[in-house]
C-alpha cells in the first residue's frame, strides 16, 4: 500500500450531468455489469476492486444546466467502514450475494484486510443526444488490500480461495457483462514475475493512473473460462519476489497533521506531493474545518521549496457558530517534482458544556481535505470509450490523452479541545453560589454604609466577665 | 468582614497576632514538616486503582514468543553498531521493512550552547529511525508510540532488539485499532526532542531537524524502554518529566497490573516495595521511596525519553532493565509479554487517558498520595510569610495598634498611608529589588554569553567557564547590600521601617513565587519552601546577624541543590564524599543549564530570575544599615 488513503465513509451524490450529453450511443437499459480487478502489489500484497453497475429508466426529465445552489458535500470524518455497512451495500446489488462475483463477498474475510473501501455512487445519465430523458445509473464499487502479513502469514502467493474463503461458479445470471481482470504488467521488470492460473483466454491494454498496464481477462459469461472444472479459482504465483523497498509512488499524494501542543492554538498543515519529474498540474484543495477551530485566515501560507505559492484562485466562507463550517477552496499550482505546505493557524473554540459530545477526551474530528486534480500521464493515451471500456478503466477518467483526473481525501485529524471535568459543574455551582452569597452581603455594606466611631457600650454580662477574666490576670477591673 | 470593620475589634485582632505570631509560625512550619513526612503513612495514601474503564477488564492472555528473536536482533544490531560507528540506519530500516512496517528516518543536529563534558558532545548529529505499523481498516487518526534511545554511552541493544521482534509480532495481529510508532532514537533526549519537535512541527528549542515524511495522527501514549542485558531481574519504572510533570496515574497503574499478572519484580525509584505496608518499617521504606520522587521530580529534568513527550499532553513512562545479582532473572520474552499486555490494553483506548489523577506522589508501586492530600503541607508552610508580612504590616502602621488603650476617642481612623512615621514607603525600596533582579538577569545571561571570553583570558575549557562564572556572579551577589547602601537615600522614617518594609515585599515575593511553583511542581516548591521560609522568616538586621547570615547562606537555592544531592544519594544508599558531592554540584550545574536550552527546563530561569533575586533581598535585609 503505497499511500494510506483515508477510509472515510464517504456519502458522494454527484451529479454529473455534463457527462452524458456528449453525443455517444444509446446506453443500455436495466443492465448489470459485474467486475472484479486484482491487482498484485510489488510488497506481495494484493488488492481487489469489485466494482457493479446497474443502470434503469427513469421519467426524470433534465433541466438545462447544474444549479450549483444544490450541490451537497457532507463528511462523517468519525466513522469508519464496517460490516453494518457491508450489509446494506450487498442489498443493493441485482443478485444481492448469492450469485456471481458477490459471492466473494463475505464479511468474516472482507474485514480482515489491511484497507477497505466501499462507494455508493448515482447519477443519471443521459438516454438520447438532446438529454430529454435519462437513466439513473448505480455503481458500487469495493475496494480491499489482503495483507501478506496478517491474512496471508508471511506467504506471498494469492488464490481466489485464500482471499475470500470462495471460489467463482458462475456470473449472475442477471449480468450483461461479468469479467475478472488480473494485473499481470511487468512493473519495468525484464521477466515475468508473476505466474497467473489458470491462463486467460485473452488480455487487455489500458493507460490506467498514467501507466500502461497489461490485464488477464477471465469472461464469466464464456463458459470455457470454466473449462475442466466447476469453479474458477484464480491463482497468482510469484516466480521472484521483487525488492519490497522499491514502492511506487503516486505522481499526487498528501499528508495532513496538526502541529502545535497545548489546547489554545494550533495549526492544520496540509502537504501535497508532486513527484512527476517534468510536469507541473495544479490542484483544487477543499478544506471543510469544523466552526470550534477558528481558523485565522491571514495565517493562510503555501510555500513550495520555501518560497511563496500563490494560489491563483480562493474562495473562503467562513464559519458561522454551531451553523455551517470553514469552507476553504484554493487552486494551487503545484510545480513539478516539489513539496507544497499549506498550512494556516486556528484557536480552539470553548464549547459549551452541553456541546461536548459523550467521549470528549477522546477528541473531535476534523474532516479530510480533498484534493481534486488533472494528473499528467507519463505515457500517452487515447481517449477509450467510455461505455465499452471496462468500468475499473472509468475510474479515473481521462479528460484528453495526456492527463487522468484523481480525486484525493486526506487522513481526517483528531484535535483535542479544552475540556473541563464533567464532575465540576455541580462544585462549581455550589461555590460561586456559597462565595457570591458570602462576599455580596459583606461589600454591600463596605460600600452603602458610612463609619462613625462610638464608645464601647457593654452589656453587663460582657462586662463581668471581662472583669473576672483580668482578675485572674491580676489587671484592675473596668 | 464585621470583624475587620469594628476598629476596636480590629485592634484586639492585630493584638492577637503580634502576641501569637511566632509560636504560631512554629507551630505552622511544624505541621508542615509533619504532614509531609506523615505522608507515607497509612491515612494519607491510598491503594492505586485503574480508573479508566477502557483497559479495566477484559485481561487477554499474552502469546508474545519472541524473546530468542528479539536477543538474535540485539546482537545484530550490536555487530551493525560496531561496524558503522554510530547509529545503523540502513540496517534498521531494512530491518523494520523486513517485519513490514513503513519506515521513516529522520536526521537532526544541534550545536550545544556549550560542551556537555557528562556525555562528552558539543556539536551533535544524528538520525532517528521510525517504524509505522498501521492499524487495519482504521484512518490513522490514532497512534501509540514505543520509543527506544541509543547513544553511544548506552546501546540499550537488548531494547531494540525488543522492539524489533514485538514490531513483527504486533504485525501479524488484526486487533490493533490505533497506528503504532516504533522509535529508535540517536543521543538519546536529544534524538527524541528532535523527533517530536518534528512530529508537532514546532521548533521551541533551536534543533535543526529535517521534516519527518510519515505521520500517525494523535499520539495517546507513550512507553520508553531501555534495557541493556540479556536477562533482567526487575523493571524499573521512571515516571517524572520535564520540568515535574507526571503522567496520568492510570498508565503507571497499568503497568503494575502486567508487573502482577507477570510475576515480574517492579521498583520504583529502584527500590522494591515492601512486603509489610502497615508496619512501621514499610511505612519508613515508603517515606524513602517518596522522599526519593520528590528530589527527583524537583529537578525538573526527565528522567527518561518519556519526559519530553509529557509537554506534548502524550503520557508516558520509561521502563528500564535492570539486571543485579539476584538469583532469579526474567528472559526477554517477559519483558515483551509485560509490553504486549500493556500495548494491547492501551490499544482498547475509547479516549486520552484523563481518567486518573496527574497529580500524585508515590510512596510505591501500589499507594499513592493525592494532590488533595499533600497540598497541606506547602499550605502550612506558606501561612508562615504571610503571617510575618501580615505582622510586619501591623508594625508598620503601629500607631493603630499602641500597647494599651491610649488611643482619644476622637483618633482619626481613617488616615492615607504614608503619614508621617505610619505607612510603607516604597521608594527606597526600588534600589534593591532593581538590583537583585538585575543580578539574577546576570546569572542568567551571563555564564553562556560571555563563555568564549572567559574561556579567552582564563586557562579554563568553555564548560568549566559556564559553571565558575555561574558560581562567580552567585557568589558576588553577596556582596550587593553594601553597594545597594550608596544608591539609597537614608530614609526619614522610623529606624526600623526601611527593612520592615523590604522584608515585607521580599515576604510577598517569596510568598507568592514558592505558591505559584507548587502549583505545577509540588516538590520543588516544598524543597524550597521547606528551607528558605523559616530563614527568611528570622532575619532582621538586629540580633545575632552572623547566625541569620550563615543560615541564610545555608537556604540559598545554590545550597539546597547541594544539599539535595547529598540527601538523594543518602537515600540511595550510596553516600557521597565531600568531593564527589562537589563534582556531582558543578556538574549538575551545567547540566541545569544545559537542560533548559536543549530541552526548555524551568529550573535554571526559575532559580536565577525568581528564587535568587527574591533571597538576595533577604541578605539586603539582613545587612540592613
Amino acid at each position: 500500500m503505497a499511500m494510506a488513503a483515508p477510509l472515510v465513509l464517504h456519502l458522494l451524490l454527484a451529479l454529473l450531468l455534463g457527462l452524458g450529453g456528449q453525443s455517444r450511443a444509446e446506453p443500455e437499459r436495466d443492465s448489470l455489469r459485474e467486475e472484479l480487478v486484482l491487482t498484485p502489489l510489488p510488497s506481495g500484497d494484493v488488492s481487489a476492486t469489485f466494482q457493479f453497475r446497474t443502470r434503469w429508466d427513469s421519467e426524470l426529465q433534465r433541466e438545462g444546466g447544474t444549479n450549483h445552489h444544490f450541490l451537497r458535500y457532507a463528511v462523517l470524518p468519525r466513522e469508519v467502514v464496517c460490516t453494518e455497512n457491508l450489509t446494506p451495500w450487498k442489498k443493493l446489488l441485482p443478485c444481492s450475494s448469492k450469485a456471481g462475483l458477490s459471492v466473494l463477498l463475505k464479511a468474516e474475510r472482507l474485514f480482515h484486510t489491511s484497507y477497505h473501501s466501499q462507494a455508493v455512487h448515482i447519477r443519471p445519465v443521459c438516454r438520447d443526444a438532446h438529454c430529454v430523458s435519462v437513466s439513473w445509473e448505480l455503481r458500487q464499487t469495493l475496494t480491499v488490500v489482503f495483507d501478506a502479513y496478517t491474512t496471508g502469514q508471511g506467504k506471498k502467493d494469492w488464490s481466489l480461495f485464500r482471499m475470500f474463503s470462495r471460489t467463482i461458479t458462475e456470473a449472475c445470471p442477471l449480468a450483461s457483462q461479468s469479467y475478472v481482470y488480473v494485473d499481470i504488467s511487468r512493473n519495468g521488470q525484464e521477466n515475468e514475475s508473476l505466474e497467473v492460473s489458470p491462463p486467460p483466454t485473452s488480455t487487455y491494454q489500458a493507460v490506467i493512473l498514467g501507466d500502461r498496464k497489461t490485464y488477464a481477462v477471465y469472461d464469466l459469461l464464456n463458459l470455457a473460462t470454466f473449462s475442466g472444472s466447476r469453479s474458477l479459482n484464480l491463482q497468482l504465483k510469484w516466480r521472484q519476489l521483487q525488492d519490497i523497498g522499491s514502492q511506487l509512488v503516486p505522481f499526487l499524494h498528501a499528508q495532513r497533521y496538526v502541529s502545535g501542543y497545548g489546547l489554545q492554538k494550533g495549526e492544520l498543515s496540509t502537504v501535497l506531493h508532486n513527484t512527476h519529474p517534468y510536469r507541473a498540474f495544479p490542484v483544487l484543495l477543499l478544506e471543510t474545518v469544523p466552526w470550534y477551530l477558528r481558523l485565522y485566515v491571514h495565517t493562510l501560507a503555501i510555500t513550495t521549496k520555501g518560497k511563496e505559492n500563490k494560489p491563483s484562485y480562493i474562495h473562503y466562507q467562513p464559519a458561522q457558530d454551531r451553523l455551517r463550517p470553514h469552507l476553504l477552496e484554493m487552486l494551487i499550482q503545484l510545480p513539478a517534482n516539489s513539496v507544497t505546505k499549506v498550512s494556516i493557524q486556528f484557536e480552539r473554540a470553548l464549547l459549551k458544556w452541553t456541546e461536548y459530545t459523550p467521549d470528549p477526551n477522546h477528541g473531535f474530528y476534523v474532516s479530510p481535505s480533498v484534493l481534486s486534480a488533472l494528473v499528467p500521464n507519463l505515457v500517452g493515451a487515447k481517449p477509450a470509450n467510455w461505455e465499452e471500456s471496462p468500468l475499473f478503466s472509468t475510474m479515473f477518467p481521462t479528460s484528453d490523452s495526456s492527463s487522468y483526473f484523481v480525486r484525493l481525501y486526506t487522513e481526517p485529524l483528531l484535535v483535542n479541545l479544552p475540556t473541563p471535568d464533567f464532575s465540576m459543574p455541580y462544585n462549581v455551582i455550589c461555590l460561586t453560589c456559597t462565595v457570591v452569597a458570602v462576599c455580596y452581603g459583606s461589600f454591600y455594606n463596605l460600600l452603602t454604609r458610612t463609619f462613625h466611631l462610638e464608645e464601647p457600650k457593654r452589656s453587663r454580662l460582657v462586662r463581668w466577665l471581662a472583669n473576672i477574666i483580668r482578675r485572674i490576670r491580676g489587671v484592675p477591673p473596668v | 468582614m464585621g470583624l475587620l470593620l469594628d476598629s476596636h475589634r480590629r485592634r484586639a485582632l492585630a493584638r492577637l497576632l503580634l502576641r501569637l505570631n511566632t509560636p504560631l509560625c512554629v507551630v505552622s512550619y511544624l505541621a508542615g514538616v509533619f504532614w509531609f513526612l506523615g505522608l507515607a503513612f497509612s491515612p494519607l495514601t491510598q491503594n492505586t486503582y485503574i480508573s479508566e474503564n477502557a483497559m479495566g477488564s477484559t485481561m487477554v492472555e499474552e502469546q508474545f514468543e519472541g524473546g530468542e528473536h528479539a536477543l538474535n536482533f540485539a546482537r545484530d544490531f550490536t555487530a551493525q553498531r560496531r561496524k558503522t560507528g554510530s547509529l545503523p540506519v540502513a540496517w534498521l530500516e531494512r530491518t523494520m521493512r523486513s517485519v513490514g512496517l513503513e519506515v521513516y528516518s529522520q536526521s537532526f543536529s544541534r550545536t550545544l550552547p556549550f560542551p556537555d563534558e557528562t556525555h562528552e558532545r558539543y556539536m551533535v548529529s544524528g538520525t532517528n529511525v521510525y517504524g509505522i505499523l498501521r492499524a487495519p481498516r482504521a484512518a490513522s487518526t490514532e497512534s501509540l508510540v514505543l520509543v527506544v534511545p541509543s547513544s553511544p554511552e548506552t546501546l540499550n541493544a537488548q531494547a531494540v532488539g525488543l522492539l524489533l521482534s514485538l514490531a513483527a509480532y504486533f504485525r501479524s495481529q488484526i486487533y490493533w485499532a490505533k497506528d503504532i510508532i516504533f522509535l529508535v532514537t540517536e543521543h538519546d533526549l536529544l534524538g527524541t526532542e528532535a523527533w517530536l519537535e518534528a512530529y508537532h512541527d514546532v521548533n521551541i528549542t533551536g534543533m535543526q531537524s529535517s521534516a519527518l515524511q510519515g505521520r500517525a495522527g494523535a499520539i495517546q501514549a507513550a512507553v520508553a524502554l531501555e534495557l541493556n542485558s540479556d536477562v533482567v531481574t526487575s523493571l524499573d519504572v521512571a515516571v517524572e518529566g520535564l520540568n515535574g510533570q507526571l503522567p496520568n496515574l492510570d498508565l503507571l497503574n497499568l503497568f503494575h497490573a502486567f508487573c502482577q499478572k507477570e510475576a515480574l519484580l517492579c521498583t520504583l525509584q529502584g527500590k522494591l516495595q515492601h512486603s509489610d505496608w502497615a508496619s512501621l518499617g514499610g511505612s519508613l521504606h515508603g517515606l524513602q521511596t517518596l522522599m526519593l520522587m520528590v528530589l527527583r521530580q524537583a529537578s525538573g529534568r526527565p528522567h527518561g525519553p518519556h519526559g519530553l513527550f509529557l509537554r506534548y499532553h502524550v503520557e508516558a513512562i520509561t521502563l528500564r532493565g535492570i539486571n543485579s545479582f539476584r538469583q532469579y532473572k526474567y528472559d526477554m520474552t517477559a519483558v515483551g509479554k509485560t509490553l504486549e499486555g500493556m500495548f494491547r490494553k492501551l490499544n482498547n483506548l475509547l479516549e486520552r487517558l484523563h481518567q486518573s489523577y496527574f497529580f500524585y506522589l508515590l510512596p510505591s508501586l501500589s499507594r499513592f498520595v493525592s494532590i488533595g492530600l499533600y497540598m497541606p503541607a506547602i499550605g502550612f508552610l506558606l501561612f508562615i510569610p504571610g503571617l510575618k508580612a501580615l505582622e510586619l504590616w501591623v508594625k508598620l502602621n503601629k500607631a493603630d495598634f499602641g500597647p494599651e488603650e491610649q488611643l482619644g476617642p476622637n483618633h482619626s481612623l481613617v488616615q492615607p498611608f504614608g503619614q508621617d512615621a505610619r505607612g510603607v514607603a516604597l521608594t527606597p525600596l526600588v534600589a534593591p529589588v532593581l538590583i537583585s533582579q538585575a543580578t539574577g538577569l546576570a546569572l542568567y545571561l551571563l555564564p553562556v554569553m560571555g563563555q568564549h571570553v572567559a574561556a579567552q583570558h582564563f586557562p579554563v575549557a568553555e564548560a568549566e567557564a559556564v559553571v565558575l562564572t555561574l558560581l562567580a556572579i552567585y557568589v558576588a551577589g553577596l556582596a550587593l547590600p553594601h553597594s545597594t547602601h550608596r544608591v539609597v537615600s537614608s530614609t526619614p522614617r522610623g529606624p526600623d521601617s526601611g527593612w520592615m518594609a523590604l522584608k515585607l515585599v521580599a515576604l510577598l515575593y517569596l510568598a507568592i513565587q514558592l505558591g505559584c511553583i507548587s502549583l505545577f511542581n509540588f516538590s520543588l516548591g516544598f524543597l524550597l519552601a521547606v528551607t528558605m521560609v523559616p530563614a527568611a522568616a528570622l532575619t532582621q538586621p538586629s540580633g545575632p546577624r552572623f547566625l541569620y547570615a550563615v543560615l541564610l547562606v545555608l537556604v540559598s537555592p545554590g545550597a539546597t541543590l547541594l544539599g539535595s544531592l547529598f540527601l538523594w544519594r543518602e537515600l540511595q544508599e550510596a553516600p557521597l564524599t565531600l568531593a564527589e558531592g562537589w563534582q556531582l554540584f558543578l556538574s549538575a550545574l551545567a547540566q541545569g543549564v544545559l537542560d533548559h536550552h536543549l530541552y526548555g527546563a524551568l529550573l535554571f530561569p526559575l532559580l536565577s530570575l525568581g528564587l535568587y533575586p527574591c533571597w538576595l533581598l533577604f541578605w539586603n535585609v539582613l545587612f540592613w544599615k
